[in-house]
C-alpha cells in the first residue's frame, strides 16, 4: 500500500509530506516503440519534482502519463491513494492537476487576463445560459474569480500586460502568462513542461524564483521537465532520470550527479 | 515675512496635519494604490487609523524618541504611512532610494544608525540582511510584502500588518504615550532627513525641521494655488525630497489626494487612468514621452501623420500664447479649437495630461523644443529650479511667465544672491538644519546668516527678474586658452537631440573640447529598425557608421550653435567617442537621480580620454560593469574617435 505517512525535510527546511502521485511499473507504446519502459517512482506533497534526460529520453511522455493524457499500456497511476482510470482533460483539471506546454498553447488573441480567467473554467459553476445574461449568481462568481485572477497576476508580476493581447508578447512573458493561467486553476499538482526553453539566463533566474515562490507561497506540488542542469540541480528538492525510455536515476540532485549511469547519458560513453 | 512661532490652529508637525486633515475632509480621499487592478483608496480618517496604528506598533517594537528609522521601497501608501508614523512616535524617517546597492545602503544606514527600517519587499529585506552585519544599530525591520519572506529568520523581521495589529491591540495602554511624544513636536523638531544623491562624494543627510516642511508646502501651494481635489501620481524616488514634500509635504498641507502606481511598468497606464491635476516629472520623462509619440507617428497612415504636422504646426504658432493669456485672433484661436478636437486633446488623454493644471520639470535643463511641445498642447508645464538643503523650491515660473531658459523668480519668502564668481546663494524658511552629524559641510555651505550656496553659477536677468542658471560653479572652468568652459551648456545642447541620451564633455585646462555620447537605445533603435540595420546588441548598434555619421552631423550643429555665443564659443566640441555602454548608477557614474558624476567618469576612462586627446582614430578599452543584482564583470570595445567640425572663431575671447 501507498506510505502516507512518511515524508523527509528539506536542506531549506521545508517539510515534504506523503505521495501524491505513485507512477507503478509504466510501460508506454506507439506502435512498436517502447517510449517508456518498466518506470515507477513517486511525487511527495509539496515537493519540486524534476524529471531530466537527454532528448528522446521519453519525459514529455511521462509527463502526458501523469497528466492522464496518455494512457499506459502496462503499469497503474496511483493519485492521492487509489489507483486512477483513464480519465477526458477536463476531469484531470478538476482533480486538482493543471499543466504548462513546452511550446505553449495560449488563445494568443484574447488579453493576459482573459487567458487568465480562462484558467478558472472549472470553478465557475452558473450555466451558460446565466453566464451570457451575466446576471445573479454568474456575475459574483466572476467577481470572487477576477479577483483570485489578479492576484496571481499580481504574484507574477504582470500587471503592466494585464490586457494586452497575447500574440502581441514576447517569448518569455508567454511562459509567465501559461504559467499564470495554469496557477489561477489553483492546482494542487502543476506540471511544467520544460519551462525555461529557450530563455536568456536572466529570465531563467526570473522563472526559477517565480516557480520556488509558487512552491513555497500556495504549498502547490510541482512536477517539471527541463533540460537545463544547472537551473534543475538548483531548483528540485528530488529528481527523476531518464534515457532511451528508462529510468537511469533517482534521488536527490547531488546523488543524481554523482550517479556513473547519469554522466554517461549525458556525457556519452565509448562503445568499445 | 518669517514665522517664528509656527501657525496657529496645531499645524507645527507633520503628525498635526494629518489629524487636521482627518477632522476637516474625514471623508475625502487621501491615498490611493492601484492593486489587484483596482484603485484602492483611503480616506484621511482612515489614514489617520492606519497611521495610528502603525505608530503604536513601532512604539510596542520599542522606537525611542529621536530614533532613525528607515524607509526603503517603491511608492506606496504604507510606505508614506511609515515616515508620518515614525515622526508620530518621536522619530525620525529617513527614506532611501529603493535601487541603491546593498553596500550604498550600508554607508547611509550606519551613518544614521537606523535602529528600524521599514522595506517594501523581499529585494529591500535581503539587502539590508546582506549588509547588517556592519550595522551596529540596526535591530528590526518591518516589512510591507510578505511574499518569498515565509522562511526567513523572523527573530528581527515584522510584518508591517502584524505590527500595526499589535499597536491595536495595545492602543488603550501606549495611546497616552504617543499623545505625549506627538504634543513634544513643534516648528523646530525634524522632520524628516534626506541624504542627498552627492555628485561627489558620500552623501550628506539633510536633517529637515517641521518648519522647513510646512513653510514651504504652506507658500509653494498658494504659489500654485493648489486644492483640496487635486490628484498627484506618486511615481518618483521617496529619498528624493521633491516627492517628499508633494507627497507628504503639500499633501499634508492643502488635502489633496496622492495616487501610487500598481508597479514602475504601470506608471503610464495608471498616469492615465488617474489623470493629475498637478505633476512633476524630470526633463527625462518629458523626453521619453516625447519620444514615443514621434516614434508612433511614424509608424501612423499618411493622413493621420499630415493631420498631426498641420495641427501640431498651429499648436507651435499659438498654443503658448494662449496659455500665457496673450492676445490671439479669433481665426488662430478658432484653428486651434479645431485641434485641440482632433489631435491635442487625444494626445493629452492618451498621456494622462488631460486634466493637468500645474505641472513641473525640474533637477535639469529642458530642450527648448521639449519644452515648447507641452506647452503647445495647452499643458501648463513649468520649471522651478531648488534643492534639497532649500526643501526644494528656491525659484519657480508663475503662470504667465514661462520660458524654457530660465528657472523663474524666487519664491515666496526666499532672498536671492549671486556671489563675485557668479555662484547662487539664497535664504528661506525652507533652509535645512544641518547635514547630519558633519558640522564642517554644514559649516562650509551654511554661513552664520543663513545663506546657502547652491553650487551653481547663474545670474539674474535684468528687467524680468528671472534667474538663469548656467552650469554647476565648480564645473565652470578655464581652457588652457583662458576662454570659459561650461560643460554643461554644451552637453545640455546635445541632449536636446533624441538620439543622444547622455554625454559628458572635457575641456577644462585643455586647448580643445571633446565629448563621450551616449546613444538612446529607443530612438536609435526605432530608426535602425525602420532602416533594416540589424543589430545585436547595444554595443553593436552604438559603433555603426550610420549611427556615427547622426551623431556627428548633431555635434557639428551643435558646435555651430555654441559658436553664437561669443562668451562659450571656445566650448565647441572638437572630438568625440560614442561609448559603448550606458553611463549608469550601478557603476557610480551617474548619481541616483541621474547627474553625471564627472571626476568618477574621468578617472575611470582615462584611456578614452588620453585618446580623444592624443589624435589617435580607436581606441581599445575594457570597462568593469556592475549588474543590477551587484554581480561585476567586464566589457571590451574598440572605439572610433570621430572629429567634428568647428566654425572658427576669429575673436577669441582673450583671458583679462
Amino acid at each position: 500500500m501507498l506510505d502516507q505517512s512518511e515524508g523527509y525535510t528539506t536542506a531549506d527546511g521545508r517539510r515534504i509530506g506523503g505521495v501524491v502521485m505513485e507512477m507503478r511499473n509504466i510501460t508506454l507504446r506507439f506502435g512498436g516503440v517502447e517510449a517508456i519502459k518498466d518506470i515507477s517512482f513517486d511525487i511527495r506533497e509539496g515537493e519540486i519534482r524534476a524529471i531530466i534526460g537527454p532528448n528522446g529520453a521519453g519525459k514529455s511522455s511521462m509527463l502526458n502519463v501523469i497528466s492522464g493524457f496518455y494512457v499506459p499500456q502496462e503499469g497503474e497511476v496511483w493519485y492521492k491513494g487509489a489507483p486512477r482510470p483513464p480519465m477526458k482533460p477536463f476531469q484531470v483539471a478538476r482533480q486538482g492537476i493543471a499543466r504548462t506546454f513546452q511550446n505553449i498553447a495560449l488563445f494568443e488573441g484574447m488579453s493576459v487576463l482573459d487567458n487568465v480567467m480562462t484558467g478558472r473554467l472549472t470553478k465557475m459553476k452558473t450555466g451558460l445560459w446565466r453566464q451570457a445574461l451575466w446576471k445573479g449568481a454568474a456575475e459574483s462568481e466572476e467577481t470572487a474569480n477576477r479577483e483570485v485572477a489578479e492576484k496571481i497576476i499580481d504574484f507574477l508580476e504582470i500587471q503592466a500586460i494585464r490586457k494586452t493581447p497575447v500574440s502581441r508578447l514576447p517569448y518569455g512573458l508567454k511562459k509567465r502568462v501559461e504559467l499564470a493561467r495554469a496557477l489561477a486553476a489553483e492546482p494542487s499538482l502543476l506540471l511544467l513542461d520544460e519551462p525555461m526553453a529557450g530563455m536568456n539566463v536572466e529570465e531563467k533566474e526570473d522563472m526559477s524564483r517565480f516557480i520556488l515562490d509558487v512552491n513555497d507561497e500556495f504549498g502547490t506540488t510541482i512536477a517539471l521537465i527541463e533540460h537545463d542542469m544547472g537551473v534543475v540541480m538548483d531548483l528540485s528538492d528530488r529528481v527523476v532520470v531518464m534515457d532511451y525510455g528508462k529510468k537511469i536515476g533517482d534521488g536527490s540532485p547531488d546523488e543524481v550527479r554523482n550517479n556513473q549511469a547519469v554522466i554517461d547519458a549525458y556525457l556519452g560513453v565509448s562503445h568499445d | 515675512m518669517q514665522h517664528t512661532s509656527g501657525t496657529p490652529g496645531g499645524t507645527e508637525s507633520v503628525p498635526a496635519l494629518l489629524r487636521r486633515n482627518a477632522t476637516r475632509f474625514a471623508t475625502a480621499p487621501a491615498y490611493r494604490e492601484k492593486e489587484y487592478g483596482i484603485w484602492q483608496s483611503w480616506t484621511w480618517a482612515e489614514t489617520l487609523e492606519e497611521v495610528e496604528a502603525l505608530a503604536l506598533g513601532m512604539l510596542d517594537l520599542g522606537v525611542a524618541e529621536g530614533d532613525f528609522v528607515a524607509i526603503i521601497g517603491r511608492n506606496r501608501p504604507r510606505l508614506y504611512w511609515a515616515m508620518v508614523a515614525a515622526e508620530m512616535a518621536g522619530a525620525v524617517p529617513v527614506p532611501l532610494y529603493q535601487d541603491a546597492v546593498a553596500e550604498e545602503m550600508a554607508y547611509v544606514l550606519g551613518h544614521c544608525g537606523a535602529r528600524f527600517v521599514v522595506a517594501g519587499d523581499q529585494e529591500q529585506v535581503d539587502k539590508v540582511i546582506e549588509v547588517q552585519g556592519e550595522l551596529t544599530d540596526f535591530e528590526q525591520m518591518i516589512y510591507l510584502d510578505p511574499r518569498g519572506l515565509r522562511k526567513y529568520d523572523h527573530s528581527k523581521l515584522h510584518q508591517y500588518s502584524h505590527v500595526q495589529d499589535a499597536g491595536r491591540a495595545k492602543r488603550d495602554e501606549l495611546l497616552p504615550e504617543i499623545a505625549r511624544r506627538e504634543a513634544k513636536l513643534d516648528y523646530d523638531s525634524t522632520c524628516v532627513m534626506l541624504y542627498t544623491s552627492g555628485t561627489t562624494g558620500k552623501p550628506k543627510g539633510v536633517v529637515l525641521s517641521n518648519r522647513n516642511v510646512i513653510e514651504t508646502s504652506k507658500s509653494s501651494s498658494e504659489f500654485d494655488d493648489l486644492r483640496q481635489t487635486d490628484d498627484i501620481l506618486a511615481y518618483l524616488p521617496m529619498a528624493w525630497v521633491g516627492d517628499f514634500i508633494f507627497s507628504v509635504g503639500q499633501a499634508m498641507w492643502t488635502g489633496f489626494c496622492t495616487n501610487c502606481p500598481e508597479s514602475a511598468d504601470t506608471m503610464h497606464t495608471d498616469l492615465r487612468e488617474i489623470g493629475p491635476t498637478y505633476y512633476f516629472a524630470p526633463p527625462r520623462v518629458f523626453e521619453t514621452q516625447l519620444t514615443n509619440v514621434m516614434i508612433r507617428m511614424e509608424d501612423a497612415g499618411k493622413f493621420k501623420r499630415w493631420l498631426f504636422d498641420v495641427c501640431m504646426a498651429q499648436a507651435r504658432k499659438v498654443g503658448p500664447d494662449i496659455l500665457d493669456g496673450k492676445p490671439v485672433s479669433q481665426w488662430d484661436r478658432f484653428k486651434y479649437n479645431l485641434g485641440e478636437l482632433c489631435i491635442y486633446g487625444p494626445l493629452k488623454n492618451t498621456l494622462g495630461f488631460s486634466r493637468v493644471r500645474v505641472g513641473y520639470t525640474a533637477g535639469e535643463a529642458i530642450g527648448p523644443e521639449i519644452f515648447d511641445f507641452y506647452r503647445s498642447l495647452g499643458i501648463n508645464l513649468k520649471q522651478l529650479y531648488g534643492q534639497t538643503e532649500a526643501t526644494v523650491f528656491i525659484t519657480a515660473q508663475p503662470d504667465g511667465e514661462v520660458r524654457s531658459d530660465t528657472v523663474g523668480v524666487t519664491c515666496p519668502g526666499v532672498e536671492l544672491k549671486i556671489a563675485e564668481n557668479g555662484e547662487v546663494f539664497y535664504r528661506s524658511p525652507g533652509v535645512f538644519v544641518e547635514y547630519y552629524k558633519n558640522a564642517e559641510s554644514t559649516a562650509d555651505t551654511k554661513d552664520a546668516e543663513g545663506w546657502v550656496a547652491t553650487g551653481d553659477a547663474g545670474f539674474i536677468e535684468e528687467g524680468t527678474g528671472h534667474l538663469r542658471i548656467i552650469d554647476r560653479a565648480k564645473d565652470v572652468g578655464q581652457m588652457a586658452s583662458g576662454a570659459l568652459f561650461a560643460p554643461k551648456y554644451v552637453e545640455n545642447k546635445l541632449k536636446f537631440f533624441p538620439n543622444i541620451l547622455e554625454t559628458v564633455v572635457f575641456g577644462s585646462g585643455k586647448d580643445e573640447c571633446t565629448a563621450f555620447i551616449n546613444i538612446d537605445l529607443t530612438a536609435v533603435g526605432n530608426w535602425a529598425e525602420r532602416n533594416n540595420i540589424g543589430y545585436a546588441s547595444y554595443q553593436e548598434l552604438a559603433r555603426h557608421p550610420q549611427v556615427m555619421d547622426t551623431i556627428q552631423s548633431h555635434v557639428e550643429e551643435v558646435n555651430a550653435s555654441v559658436a553664437q555665443d561669443e562668451m562659450l564659443s571656445g566650448c565647441q566640441v572638437h572630438r568625440f567617442v560614442v561609448l559603448h555602454k550606458e553611463l549608469d548608477a550601478d557603476d557610480g557614474e551617474l548619481t541616483r537621480t541621474r547627474k553625471v558624476r564627472r571626476r568618477i567618469i574621468e578617472e575611470k576612462y582615462d584611456d578614452i580620454i588620453a585618446a580623444l586627446y592624443d589624435g589617435s582614430t580607436e581606441v581599445s578599452t575594457v570597462t568593469e560593469v556592475t549588474y543590477e543584482d551587484g554581480r561585476k564583470g567586464s566589457i571590451s570595445a574598440t572605439l572610433e574617435v570621430r572629429s567634428a567640425k568647428v566654425v572658427p572663431v576669429g575673436t577669441r575671447m582673450a583671458a583679462e
